[in-house]
């Protein structure tokens, strides 16, 4: 979406007049809406057009009467039209109410709140930390594109592109957590933090910190290489632009062209694929988490995964789509602030 | 973006020249090499696989080596919990990973064309829709997508490489949409069209065969990434229990203790053999992009 209506600006550019932000806004929260209403169509046609009988994956292993059967199909309103159906899913879900996880007798929504923090911190740490290193070090392989320094962060950022993130995670797991050979055990090997040890003021806080280290790093190593990826392209892209020799001609040094000219110009594609990329980052956690037990939405989902519990499911998947939808919608405001010729469409 | 170059060559030069002159491109891109000489010696380990691995060697009940044990005679790269060599199972994997991989992307491949082809055909209503609804699945993370779906659709091999197709169409499709519409404002389209060829006809005759070498470059790094969705959604228990997959492998290892273990052995091969075949993919795609777009090479 961006991607087209920034190719759009570039004939609209000469004629500087300035459209509201607010109709701007409200074009984009209708398709974002839009977006979210699609969403809901396709997580309602996933759970409900599904080959496999939920009745039957709930009773499985139970001893259970065709009467019985008869009536949880009623309780859980599977006999109803499928329009009535949908039109209950979305109501529901716009009341904030996900449905009933058949795992954990409790409702998605209250353990999707329970789930957001620690999820959110782990991506929190992780997306700020990668974001600063793949853009610092897109910015100087780009910059000296050819170097060894752009030779070997290249490769590296490739060879971790193409690691799985699940693995990375074990590998660490078994270095720093379990130990190898003279390597002493030196972080928790999961959870997000000791049961033993108070759970409030400072030795709480250091001991959450102790067990954030290697989920944060196994996903800042796997996530980085994107963003060097992406920042040394359009430093790249700037590079043989001419307002670059204009600076230069002006007598500025070669730091100063980079830091003033090159890097805010160049720093405009790569906030799209940031924003973009936090959404996933978020589906990312999935496997991280699962790995190292970390108590958020994506270890949520993997517990699920296990029974397989459709309605916790279903509700992960939403929420995890709603917040990818959030997150492009932020990028094409925060887009709009950044640059001018978007404004000027 | 690349067959622009490309397409106007094709035309020219007879076939052959173009797939030498493109032999002779592709030799002076190591990486290229490399990657291409990693996908051949897998390939042909999987292949050569049934040859000298039998069914005793991978069942359960009928190994007899020693437990988790780490590399030693007989075993270089040690055993599982079962007693099977890890060497082997790593060799046996990479059959099922590698063709679940080609198979997803076979269908992505086919998805996604057709309805690029069709979006950049028809640009009327229904190239509009077809590209509302490429735009909304681009917007739905794919991981959960393909969790809800393969969960959905029970265990094992079919439902992942339909999970994985269903999630990662949406790039072929812009790019032949794209290269669709350009293909469309040449000139000898225009000459079929008035010669009275159909819109079938001039999708399939004229419009595919110059779009074919984009589909190429950009299938093999959807295999690429396919592979990788196997090996991640195996590993959280959705795969086939009973197959060796390196991601079932990795799944079996984490489930069964390894880590707690210490058994670097049991879990370093998989994961490697992964990021071998992975990074092969994407070597030997860049180098085709590159070869085939002279323009990307600053």
């Amino acid at each position: 979406m961006t991607v087209s209506s920034l190719t759009a600006s570039a004939p609209a550019a000469k004629k500087v007049k300035s459209s509201g932000f607010l109709p701007y806004l409200g074009g984009k929260l209708v398709a974002a809406a839009v977006s979210f209403f699609v969403t809901l169509v396709i997580g309602f046609a996933i759970f409900t057009l599904m080959p496999s009988d939920p009745v039957r994956t709930l009773t499985r292993g139970r001893p259970t009467s065709e009467a019985q059967l008869a009536q949880l199909r009623i309780q859980l309103g599977l006999d109803d039209p499928l329009w009535e159906r949908f039109l209950t899913f979305v109501g529901n879900t716009f009341k904030g109410e996900l449905g009933y996880s058949w795992q954990f007798q409790q409702s998605v929504s209250s353990l999707v709140a329970d789930r957001l923090g620690p999820t959110l911190l782990l991506m929190g740490t992780a997306a700020a930390l990668s974001i600063a290193i793949g853009l610092w070090l897109g910015i100087r392989s780009g910059w000296r594109h050819g170097s060894l320094f752009d030779k070997i962060a290249s490769s590296t950022s490739l060879t971790l592109w193409s690691v799985p993130t699940f693995w990375l995670g074990m590998i660490l797991l078994v270095v720093f957590s379990v130990g190898v050979g003279p390597i002493p055990s030196l972080f928790p090997a999961g959870g997000m933090s000791e049961p033993s040890l108070p759970q409030e003021g400072w030795t709480h806080v250091v001991d959450v910190a102790r067990h954030l280290v290697l989920p944060c790093l196994t996903m800042v190593l796997v996530v980085f290489a994107q963003y060097v990826t992406v920042m040394r392209a359009s430093i790249i892209d700037e590079m043989g632009s001419p307002y670059l020799l204009t600076a230069r001609a002006k007598g500025l040094t070669d730091d100063a062209v980079r830091r003033r000219h090159a890097v805010p110009n160049a720093l405009l594609p790569s906030v799209t694929m940031i924003f973009m990329h936090l959404g996933i980052l978020v589906s990312g956690a999935i496997t991280v988490e699962a790995v190292y037990s970390w108590p958020g939405l994506g270890y949520l989902t993997y517990e699920a995964l296990k029974i397989p519990d459709l309605p916790l499911l279903q509700g992960t998947f939403i929420v995890f789509s709603a917040s990818v939808i959030i997150m492009n919608l932020l990028a094409d405001v925060v887009y709009r602030f950044l640059d001018p010729r978007v404004r000027a469409q | 973006m690349s067959a622009t170059t490309l397409a106007p060559a094709a035309l020219e030069v007879p076939r052959h020249h173009a797939v030498s002159r493109f032999c002779r491109a592709y030799a002076k891109r190591p990486a290229g090499l490399v990657g291409l000489g990693l996908l051949v010696a897998f390939g042909v380990l999987a292949l050569a696989a049934p040859l000298f691995i039998g069914d005793d060697q991978l069942n359960v009940i009928k190994v007899d080596g020693p437990q988790l044990s780490p590399p030693i005679d007989g075993y270089p790269l040690g055993t599982d919990q079962a007693g099977r060599s890890v060497l082997l199972m790593v060799i046996w994997g990479a059959r099922e990973s590698l063709s679940i991989g080609i198979i997803a992307t076979v269908l992505t491949v086919i998805l996604g064309s057709t309805v690029g082809l069709l979006a950049g055909h028809y640009q009327g209503w229904v190239g509009k829709v077809l590209m509302h609804v490429t735009d909304w699945f681009i917007a739905l993370p794919s991981l959960p997508l393909a969790i809800s779906l393969s969960a959905v659709l029970g265990q094992g091999a079919a439902s992942i490489t339909i999970a994985i197709a269903v999630t990662s169409w949406t790039a072929t499709a812009r790019l032949v949409r794209a290269q669709t519409i350009a293909v469309e404002a040449r000139p000898f389209i225009e000459r079929a069209k008035v010669l009275g060829a159909g819109n079938t006809q001039i999708m399939i005759r004229h419009v595919l065969p110059n779009v074919m070498p984009l589909i190429l470059v950009s299938s093999t790094l959807t295999v690429a990434s396919a592979i990788l969705s196997e090996a991640t959604l195996t590993f959280l228990g959705l795969g086939d229990p009973t197959s060796v997959t390196w991601g079932s492998m990795l799944q079996a290892a984490f489930g069964g203790g390894a880590v707690t273990a210490g058994a670097w052995w049991y879990l370093m091969p998989p994961g490697i053999a992964i990021l071998i075949i992975v990074l092969g993919f994407t070597l030997v795609g860049r180098a085709v992009e590159h070869v085939l777009n002279p323009r990307m090479v600053n």
